[in-house]
């Protein structure tokens, strides 16, 4: 081989070891399809083929079946309640945390990812140590005919409480990767507060807070173990579509649960679809504003420029 | 000049304006006290206050009821099965999440986007939901319980169903977890490990390996921390038999369903310290990536 010849096939050989041969590659995307396919695609494919088994007349049979339709209207109520509740509270701890530096910071961080490693059997348990009959505040509830634990207020705080961390979390390392400069601008500039968060950082937090907001949105209403503790599942009262999928499979409904489950299938669905149409543009946007190799997950410190001193000259 | 002026400018800003409106000005933003003051408020009534119901009912115990009450034989079985499956589903997603997260970051292929997007379906599925859909396909007449019938592996309601269950709840933890630090490793790294004679195994054991190993931990401990405490998508399909596949959150809604407010507490706050403990772990893990794609810059 002549000297030339030797170089030219060293160096293609180097661009194709750091890939894998078409073989092991072939072999290994067919590996993890499968894997996602028997995992993911055939439970979500037999949700609808078992709800559509007895035609499409009994499918839509089972959703306006009463019992059916009051748990569809207690879950939005849960979750008309529920999510803001969280909207709120997501946005709040995201701008202290994004925004200020503070004595304890990981430790409020810490506890805001609680609620995702907590079972909810236990955090059901909790409510019913608080407002139970035998709770902390049973004696005074039962005095003023209050009713929290299996009633609709119960099914509510154990939803708060499970998707209590949905929206912080999406939106604190968006508003972290932001810094605060804009912010700072505006205040500077003579903007109030308000006008300061719905002019400045709605806007560039909308998509994120969106995300937040759907994905809270159906875990709230697929929300199943917590709930389960504190409903008592009364009929027509405080099933939730989760409990009412429950209560049809036990009876061997099977046909109805899971055309009932469908729903909660379907707004899964939605939710993936809206992640993805937020997260695309999201990366359209920043592939405008930010070098394309900044990761937005993993900023855990504000990537704050150094404060300005002539803002304030 | 640009900089000079800039540097002249703040020389000025810095003489007329000492030190103390200087730290004030850190804090130039409004609304940190209510801010965090309600988030410390919405936290302490919502999470803090109805956790620490249980370690005061769990207190009000004796310690040996205490001890009794965490290490009746039908509970230890619990733990077992509980820690059990979550461990081996884990371990499962450990090694198809590196994959996943692998082909979905270093190749192309048709219909990726929408593979990526599904890997989060387990977070948007109400468990309950994935519970009977798992057992409708694992039982005997399922599309997949009819072939591994004949077998003799049965996997609906047997502790096998259980592993099934987990590994579906934590399938997104590893995949997600590793996918950005996989993309962000350098290709230079790479290119050098081959150039200087490492095959393209050794480059991934030895090179890419270390770099993706506490994120591939981290989404271990959150799969396994997830499994744990998982409900819903287990009782369907675990077929709930005492001593051989019952779970811990299952143990605690029987003692609480008889009444054993004080036995269902404990239990609780057994599982309340794993969360805990698996919570420290993650922190720590992702604080090790942290350091660790921070050093070479």
């Amino acid at each position: 081989m002549s000297k030339p010849g030797i170089s030219t096939s060293s160096s293609r050989r180097i661009e194709s070891s750091t890939e894998e041969p078409a073989w092991v590659r072939r072999s290994l995307i067919g590996v993890s399809l499968a894997f996602l396919l028997l995992f993911l695609v055939l439970p979500l494919v037999a949700v609808f083929t078992e709800a559509m088994r007895k035609g499409f007349g009994a499918y839509l049979a089972a959703l306006v079946d009463p019992d059916a339709w009051s748990a569809i209207k207690l879950t939005l109520l849960t979750a008309a309640i529920a999510v803001p509740l969280n909207v709120v509270f997501g946005v709040a701890a995201a701008w202290a945390i994004a925004k200020f530096e503070f004595r304890g910071k990981s430790v409020l961080t810490t506890l805001i990812d609680l609620p995702f490693s907590v079972s909810p059997i236990v955090a059901g348990l909790a409510f019913v140590l608080v407002f139970g009959a035998q709770g902390w505040f049973g004696p005074w509830l039962l005095e003023h005919n209050l009713k929290i634990i299996f009633a609709v207020p119960g099914i509510v705080l154990a939803t708060a409480f499970v998707t209590l961390p949905l929206v912080a979390r999406e939106l604190i390392p968006l508003m972290q990767a932001q810094g605060s400069d804009e912010e700072q601008a505006a205040i500077v500039l003579g903007a109030s507060g308000w006008q300061t968060f719905w002019h400045v950082t709605l806007p560039n937090i909308k998509w994120g807070l969106l995300y937040g907001v759907i994905l809270c949105n159906a875990r709230a209403m697929g929300e199943y173990g917590a709930v389960s503790v504190v409903s008592g599942h009364i009929r027509g009262l405080t099933n939730t579509i989760p409990l009412q999928v429950e209560i049809l499979y036990n009876e061997y409904q099977l046909q109805a649960g899971f055309a009932v489950a469908s729903l909660l299938a379907l707004l899964a669905l939605l939710t993936l679809v809206l992640k993805s149409v937020i997260e695309w543009r999201h990366e359209r946007a920043l592939a405008v504003e930010l070098p394309p190799e900044q990761p937005l997950a993993r900023v855990s410190s504000p990537a704050r420029t150094t404060p300005t001193p002539l803002a304030s000259a | 000049m640009a900089h000079g002026s800039t540097l002249a400018l703040r020389n000025g800003a810095g003489g007329t304006a000492p030190l103390a409106p200087r730290r004030k000005r850190r804090r130039v933003l409004p609304g940190f006290h209510l801010t965090l003051g309600y988030s410390l408020f919405y936290l302490g009534l919502l999470v803090l206050i109805p956790l620490s119901t249980l370690f005061f009912k769990a207190a009000g115990m004796s310690w040996d009821a205490f001890v009794t009450a965490v290490s009746a034989p039908r509970v230890m079985a619990t733990y077992r099965i509980t820690f059990g499956a979550s461990l081996i589903a884990a371990l499962i997603n450990l090694v198809f999440g590196l994959l996943v997260a692998w082909v979905l970051v270093r190749y192309r292929f048709p219909g990726k986007r929408i593979v990526d997007a599904l890997v989060d379906l387990p977070f948007a599925l109400p468990t309950a939901v994935a519970g009977i859909s798992l057992t409708a396909l694992l039982g005997r007449n399922g599309w997949v319980g009819q072939y591994l019938e004949p077998l003799g592996i049965k996997l609906a309601y047997a502790p096998a169903g259980i592993v099934v269950a987990l590994t579906f709840i934590g399938l997104p933890f590893v995949v997600r977890t590793v996918q950005p630090v996989l993309q962000d490793v350098e290709k230079e790294l790479e290119e050098a490990a081959a150039s200087l004679g490492a095959s393209r195994w050794e480059t991934f054991r030895r090179v890419l390996f270390p770099a993706i190993a506490p994120a591939l931990l981290t989404g271990f401990a959150m799969a396994f921390a997830r499994a744990v405490g998982e409900y819903g998508s287990v009782v369907f399909i675990a077929g709930n038999m005492p001593m051989i596949s019952e779970i811990t959150p299952l143990i605690i809604l029987i003692k609480l369903e008889q009444f054993d407010y004080a036995g269902a507490s404990a239990v609780a706050v057994v599982l309340l310290v794993v969360s805990f403990l698996m919570l420290l772990a993650i922190n720590a893990l992702q604080a090790w990536q942290r350091r660790l794609t921070s050093a070479p810059t």
